[in-house]
């Protein structure tokens, strides 16, 4: 076969994935990318470079305050979320017979699959004012009344932080047990305890490991709609709820858009953070 | 320092559980609120939830959707991943980048972007609009899957079936997809799931017919109910049989 | 720093795997001893009960006069370099070498000057600051020995430190190895399955075979005057003539070969094939027919088959200077003390 026919056929396996991707993937994106500059006269659409949006979005404090509460909310959750499952994933790996591995980390992560949606209205039976906790509290008597837990910051970070154990838990345990055992080995062996092991051998050995599982939340996290909507009620928006709100009630495509924008740009900055990260501890 | 260890692990297993064991055990109460105190167990929630119309119509259409469109995803994914790996092609690492992009875009995004171009073009919203918007993020998945397990191995078998007379396709059909089929099964297992599980992308992107997550998301304006918490459960039910028999037909292959 | 090792009775398990079977054993301060076996002989077993990376189900560790059997890894007077070295890969060479320094809570300032001294030991002192990825395997291994020696053991124990570098390489690296040890004086254990390694460096050599010590001796002694059958082949290429021990001594198809102390029965007489001669000095072993020969530069390596036992093969070395075409008929003897009888119990 020549290499021209060759060439042909490669293209004729790649064109229809391809075309699918630039037909249903990057061209709405252009297209959302230049709706961003459009502007609403009214209830019809005028295209063409108007930076309104973008000035909207910094000036209106509805808008800009969505982008810092998305900002504070993403990075509560990825930081407990690391903090938690570290150790989780360590037991799995370390204090965890090896026959029992697999197993464990089995359960740890069985929840992950309940249904997206179903997971939050999970957490609203645990929070809401007659639910799990409230209802056991005041029947051992620890309080009289119910406590606000439902339709607050802490209960879009606890459904989130949920989620995001789990994935974390599976990354970090990937992480350690690829790790030769020798290294804690030749840890103990030149008489590092315990804590020493982990601060100066696991921890910075793992370090690239985390990054990337820190970064997978991030990006998951800062654009999920439905756990900040089932959970966090309306005190608070953040960037999803918002970008639904302009989509909804007011049918506002270049808001959103330049929203979605904003988002994505969010993203790729929170990327490079990882990255130079990633870079700098490689090995 | 042992003890505090297995004091950890029993205490994440507890916050882990906590909201599918509540969501679980209430699907049981007997009575209209899934809180304490748990009067059951009963199923009655069960019979009304698989004879509400609404709501098999909606488990019905996650499946076509699911199916159809891994089907789809992992059908491109494979094609892509077969030409990029077995031909030489001028941009192939730029090409291989643009195939993976939709990972790292919220799901919020893809569906916001489709949604635009929809409603400019004038295609109404239907099943097939959220199974187009599935397969642009399943894509990715399959494809990657795919690719990582096109080895070299694989290729000599290839060579050696075009040395004895096979055409390109008879190849890609005879030598190459079978050989693949775990990696190809795996890829559209993920998608199935994901695409099943999937909210956001099926909320914009249908109308009249919808699919089972948006159901319960209408559902669930009106508050805690034992009907969301049965329809819940057989939601966990499905999935975590899914994984299951994903996990067992792996761990076979792998002792094979 | 050195010190003597007694392990008394050492027995383990993993399962229903009998991992080490009571194995005792002596190693003198200073001396440089060799675990030689095939893979899954118990030899790196034994090493990381020495090193108390595995609690031993029965027996005693004695490092010096004091009982380590329980005492973990951090608090031994042992180190040890582990079969794929374990470099710290996010630290320098120098930090990695000052690790244990460090963890002894030693002052910076010291600790670097300390670990600088044993990387000139081992030649690397201008490389402090490179990480382990910049490193061939030779030099890894270099830095892993450093780390291990900075700390000061009294016994260093080596896990096929060897195993992952080319031939050449490991032929070199023994013999700085050697050296290293005779500058530092610590008492060295060193587990390996290569038998010239083992010959070329060893004060003493322990070989192990199925969990069990089969031989223990100076490299010369264990080659030469065998204990036992396995250690006769694991040592070197090996002729393997049966015979019938009875009052004529041992009859073989070739000759009568004396066997004073052997009980009577079954036996095997083990001949190396350099021990085979021309020149008609010692026992004569009759003629036999050359059926193919191959020059190996220091000698010439010859199959042949004796005339009074047609089905047997047996290898000679002969002189380089000669290279007998098939059919070719030898006269072949053998000295009396080149000569090893295993029965079936000594076997």
């Amino acid at each position: 076969m020549s290499a021209g026919t060759g060439t042909k056929l490669g293209w004729g396996f790649v064109a229809p994935a391809l075309l699918w991707t630039l037909a249903f993937f990057i061209v709405p994106f252009l297209v959302m990318g230049a709706m961003s500059f459009a502007t609403l006269e009214g209830r019809s659409l005028v295209w063409g470079f108007y930076l309104d949006n973008y000035i909207e979005l910094a000036t209106r404090a509805y808008l800009w305050r969505a982008i810092l509460v998305s900002l504070e909310i993403t990075l509560t959750v990825t930081v407990v979320s690391v903090v938690l499952a570290y150790p989780l994933a360590a037991i799995i790996a370390f204090r965890v017979p090896p026959q029992w591995q697999r197993l464990a980390l089995l359960l740890a992560i069985l929840p992950f699959w309940t249904s997206y949606v179903v997971r939050s209205y999970a957490w609203l039976l645990v929070l809401a004012r007659e639910g799990l906790i409230n209802q056991t509290l005041i029947n051992i008597g620890l309080i009289a009344e119910p406590i606000t837990l439902a339709n607050t910051r802490f209960a879009t970070v606890t459904g989130f932080v949920h989620f995001f154990v789990m994935l974390l838990t599976l990354t970090i345990y990937a992480n350690l047990v690829q790790l030769s055992p020798n290294y804690r080995r030749a840890a103990t062996d030149l008489g590092a305890n315990a804590f020493q092991t982990f601060r100066h051998v696991i921890l910075p050995l793992t370090l690239p490991g985390i990054a990337t599982g820190a970064f997978l939340t991030f990006v998951l996290c800062i654009g999920d709609y439905v756990t900040p909507q089932v959970l966090g009620g309306n005190n608070e928006l953040t960037m999803p709820q918002v970008i639904m709100v302009q989509l909804g009630r007011r049918a506002d495509f270049p808001l959103a858009s330049a929203l979605a924008i904003v988002m994505m740009a969010i993203v790729m900055l929170a990327y490079l953070a990882s990255a130079r990260w990633l870079r700098l501890d490689r090995v | 320092m042992r003890m505090a260890a297995w004091f950890y692990l029993v205490l994440a297993f507890g916050f882990i559980y906590l909201p599918v064991g509540t969501l679980v055990l209430y699907s049981f109460q007997d009575g209209t609120l899934p809180v304490p105190p748990f009067n059951g167990p009963s199923l009655q929630w069960y019979t009304e939830v698989l004879a509400d119309d609404d709501v098999t119509d909606a488990l019905f259409n996650s499946l076509i959707v699911a199916i159809g469109s891994s089907a789809v995803a992992v059908l491109l994914g494979f094609l892509a991943a077969y030409g990029l790996a077995r031909h030489v092609l001028p941009g192939s690492a730029f090409m291989r980048g643009l195939l993976i992009a939709p990972l790292t875009v919220s799901y919020l995004i893809v569906g916001l972007g489709l949604l635009i171009v929809l409603n400019r073009t004038g295609v109404g919203l239907s099943l097939v609009t959220a199974g187009i918007g599935h397969v642009v993020i399943n894509l990715p998945l399959a494809f990657a899957i795919i690719y990582a397990s096109m080895g070299a191995q694989h290729e000599n078998a290839e060579r050696a079936a075009r040395d004895l007379g096979a055409s390109e396709t008879k190849v890609v059909l005879l030598v190459t997809a079978p050989m693949l089929a775990p990696a190809i099964a795996a890829a559209f297992f993920l998608s199935v799931t994901l695409s099943w599980d999937e909210f956001i992308i099926a909320f914009l992107l249908t109308r009249f017919d919808i699919t089972l997550p948006v159901e319960i998301w209408s559902m669930l304006r009106s508050g805690l109910s034992p009907r969301l918490n049965a329809i819940g459960s057989v939601v966990f039910l499905i999935s975590v049989t899914a994984v299951l028999v994903l996990e067992f037909t792996m761990l076979r292959r792998r002792q094979s | 720093m050195t010190a003597s090792v007694r392990l008394d009775k050492l027995n383990h398990w993993f399962g229903t795997l009998h991992a080490l079977r009571d194995i005792s054993l002596e190693i003198g301060a200073g001396e440089y001893v060799t675990l030689l076996g095939p893979s899954g002989c118990g030899k790196t077993t034994l090493l990381s009960v020495l090193g108390g990376f595995i609690d031993p189900d029965q027996g005693t560790v004695f490092i010096g006069d004091a009982d380590m059997t329980s005492v973990a890894p951090a608090k031994r007077p042992t180190t040890t370099m582990f079969q794929d070295y374990a470099l710290f890969p996010h630290m320098s060479l120098r930090d990695n070498v000052a690790f244990g320094l460090r963890m002894a809570g030693v002052a910076k300032a010291e600790r670097h000057r300390k670990a600088d001294e044993k990387l000139d030991l081992v030649g690397l002192k201008a490389d402090g600051r490179k990480r382990p990825h910049e490193l061939s395997g030779g030099q890894r291994q270099r830095v892993a020995l450093a780390r291990a020696l900075a700390v000061e053991p009294e016994v260093l124990l080596l896990d096929e430190p060897l195993g992952a570098l080319d031939l050449k390489l490991r032929r070199a690296m023994q013999d700085e190895l050697k050296d290293i040890q005779r500058q530092v004086g610590t008492t060295f254990v060193h587990v390996t399955h290569d038998q010239e390694e083992a010959m070329a460096i060893s004060d003493r050599i322990v070989v192990m075979n199925a969990g069990r010590i089969e031989d223990a001796g100076p490299p010369l002694r264990i080659y030469r005057e065998p204990a036992s059958l396995f250690a006769a082949d694991f040592m070197g290429e090996m002729n393997h003539i049966p015979a019938q021990v009875g009052p004529q001594g041992a009859q073989t198809a070739l000759t009568n070969l004396p066997a004073a102390d052997l009980p009577p029965g079954a036996a095997t007489v083990c001949i190396r094939p350099e021990a085979v001669r021309q020149d008609g000095k010692g026992i004569a072993l009759g003629d036999a027919t050359v059926r193919d020969a191959t020059f190996f530069g220091t000698y010439t390596r010859a199959h042949v088959t004796p005339v009074t036992a047609p089905d047997m093969v047996l290898v000679a070395h002969l002189p380089p200077t000669s290279l007998p075409e098939a059919g070719t008929v030898l006269n072949l003897s053998v000295l009396p003390e080149d000569i090893r009888i295993f029965t079936k119990e000594t076997a």
